[in-house]
């Protein structure tokens, strides 16, 4: 369960999707890094992700952390996005035996977990199929 | 010339029949199914709500309008179910679409009107060259509670609408809003669910407003109901709508493009702007539609809009409201639909 403080300072990647390219070789990083793991470069340039792409892997949670025990059974994925971005996420709005690696999905704004009845609603993005 | 410039739809995708209710409370199916005109409604999963529907509408109104979220000088919500008591929902929605931080932002509430509200409040603002660009929406993930009339019809949607001064897709020709103190439905803090009047809710609740509103706009503006193409009417039933149309002098034809209600039930803020969503969608330029809403407590804002030629270019932008009500359905039973309502209370 991340803190609200925690939670605040990624809103940029979790509502808008926000990433950094490097200028040095091209390698985009979402989460925005310092240096590129790739060439070594501390230049880089702002900018988003893409918001669809394919199932490249996938698994269905059965005995999830606490903060997601309501919501078992869900898929998790690993997706490879149109720009070549490989991000991991919860796959919703899709019946399990139609989960399928190659599948095209897009990014939808979704709750993603609450600190209790009382506590901060955390927003972010999961995967729904693309229709 | 002040306008809507972009408009987008959301609905989730889970759905209850009437049936499936009906038999968990032992009533009569077919008779709700008669006296409603409803077959089923759409249900929020519990990753949705008010906000999250927001988002993904607005996202739908901008791909339409085709400007920069940054722009954005206005983003209100208007629902009876914000997620949070205190913390605004609009500055989650700003935040997402890209438009804080030089963006008014207010969580709006008038039971079903709260979306028309946002819609006059922002039209209003870039109308007075205050912004540029201004987002309404309307959006609900309402609750009935459990064997009441209201659990047949309370259901989740969300309609966004960009206002601008150019690249109108529709034109605002006249506003006009009527409003009385009127105890027809209400939720005290700190309760679940809402209470209502029955049929108090219908003639001096419904009936008069709309009527007044309407009658109201038509004479400011020196129209009739040939003038319009289309109408809109508040959605609380799929009875109510027509009813009050054939009071007025509409017919069928003008009301059934954007009457979603007997598919998609009663989406409180969201019903009477998807109605105008879903009716964009196949009007023609040139076309004039009348949009009036109705919010328990009780008032109406009533709209006029003249749909421009730029309709044929945005409206294959963003899915269509049909098509979103008509595809990629999930039919819930009883259970699950309780738990995705938060109806069935765990131990702690």
């Amino acid at each position: 369960m991340p803190t609200p403080s925690r939670y605040w300072r990624e809103i940029p990647q979790r509502y808008r999707y926000e990433a950094s390219r490097c200028t040095g070789c091209g390698k985009i990083f979402f989460p925005p890094r310092l240096v590129c793991s790739a060439c070594g470069s501390r230049e880089f340039e702002p900018t988003k992700i893409a918001e669809a792409g394919k199932v490249m892997t996938y698994t269905v949670i059965h005995t999830p952390p606490q903060p997601f025990v309501d919501q078992a059974p869900y898929a998790m994925g690993i997706v490879e996005l149109d720009d070549g971005v490989r991000i991991t996420g919860q796959i919703v709005d899709c019946d399990f035996s139609e989960l399928a690696v190659g599948k095209r999905v897009r990014l939808e704004f979704r709750r993603i977990s609450q600190d209790g009845k009382a506590g901060v609603i955390f927003y972010g993005y999961k995967f729904v199929p693309e229709i | 010339m002040v306008g809507i410039i972009g408009y987008g739809a959301y609905i989730p995708r889970n759905r209850i029949k009437v049936e499936e209710i009906a038999k968990v409370w032992g009533t009569d199916a077919p008779s709700y199914k008669r006296g409603l005109m409803l077959e089923e409604k759409s249900v929020p999963a519990p990753d949705q709500d008010t906000i999250t529907m927001s988002v993904e509408a607005s996202r739908r109104a901008i791909r339409r309008a085709g400007i920069n979220p940054a722009e954005i000088g206005a983003a209100y919500i208007g629902s009876e179910s914000h997620p949070y008591a205190v913390k605004p929902s609009g500055t989650v929605l700003a935040e997402a679409l890209g438009a804080t931080p030089e963006c008014h932002t207010a969580d709006l509430e008038f039971a079903c009107k709260a979306g028309t509200e946002c819609m006059f409040i922002a039209l209003s603002l870039v109308e007075a060259g205050r912004i540029k660009y201004g987002l309404g929406v309307g959006a609900d993930t309402s609750q009935g509670a459990p064997g009441d009339a209201l659990e047949y019809s309370a259901a989740a949607g969300a309609a966004a609408f960009i206002f601008g001064k150019e690249n109108c897709v529709a034109v605002s020709e006249e506003t006009y809003a009527y409003m009385t103190d009127m105890p027809d439905f209400w939720r005290r803090e700190y309760q679940y669910y809402p209470q209502h009047g029955g049929r108090f809710t219908g003639e001096p609740a419904y009936f008069t407003h709309i009527t007044a509103a309407a009658r109201g706009i038509m004479k400011k503006s020196g129209t009739s109901p040939k003038d319009f193409a289309y109408v809109i009417f508040h959605q609380p039933n799929g009875k109510f709508p027509f009813k009050v149309g054939q009071i007025l002098g509409f017919n069928k034809a003008q009301i059934e493009p954007g009457w979603l209600v007997n598919k998609l039930g009663n989406t409180y803020s969201g019903s009477s702007p998807l109605g105008l969503t879903s009716t964009l969608d196949i009007a023609k330029p040139g076309d004039r539609i009348l949009l009036v809403s109705y919010g328990s407590g009780a008032g109406s804002d009533a709209f006029i809009w003249k749909v421009t030629d730029r309709i044929d270019e945005v409206r294959d932008l963003a899915p269509k409201t049909r098509d979103i009500l008509d595809t990629n359905k999930k039919y819930l039973e009883y259970g699950e639909y309780a738990k995705f309502r938060h109806k069935i209370l765990k131990a702690e």
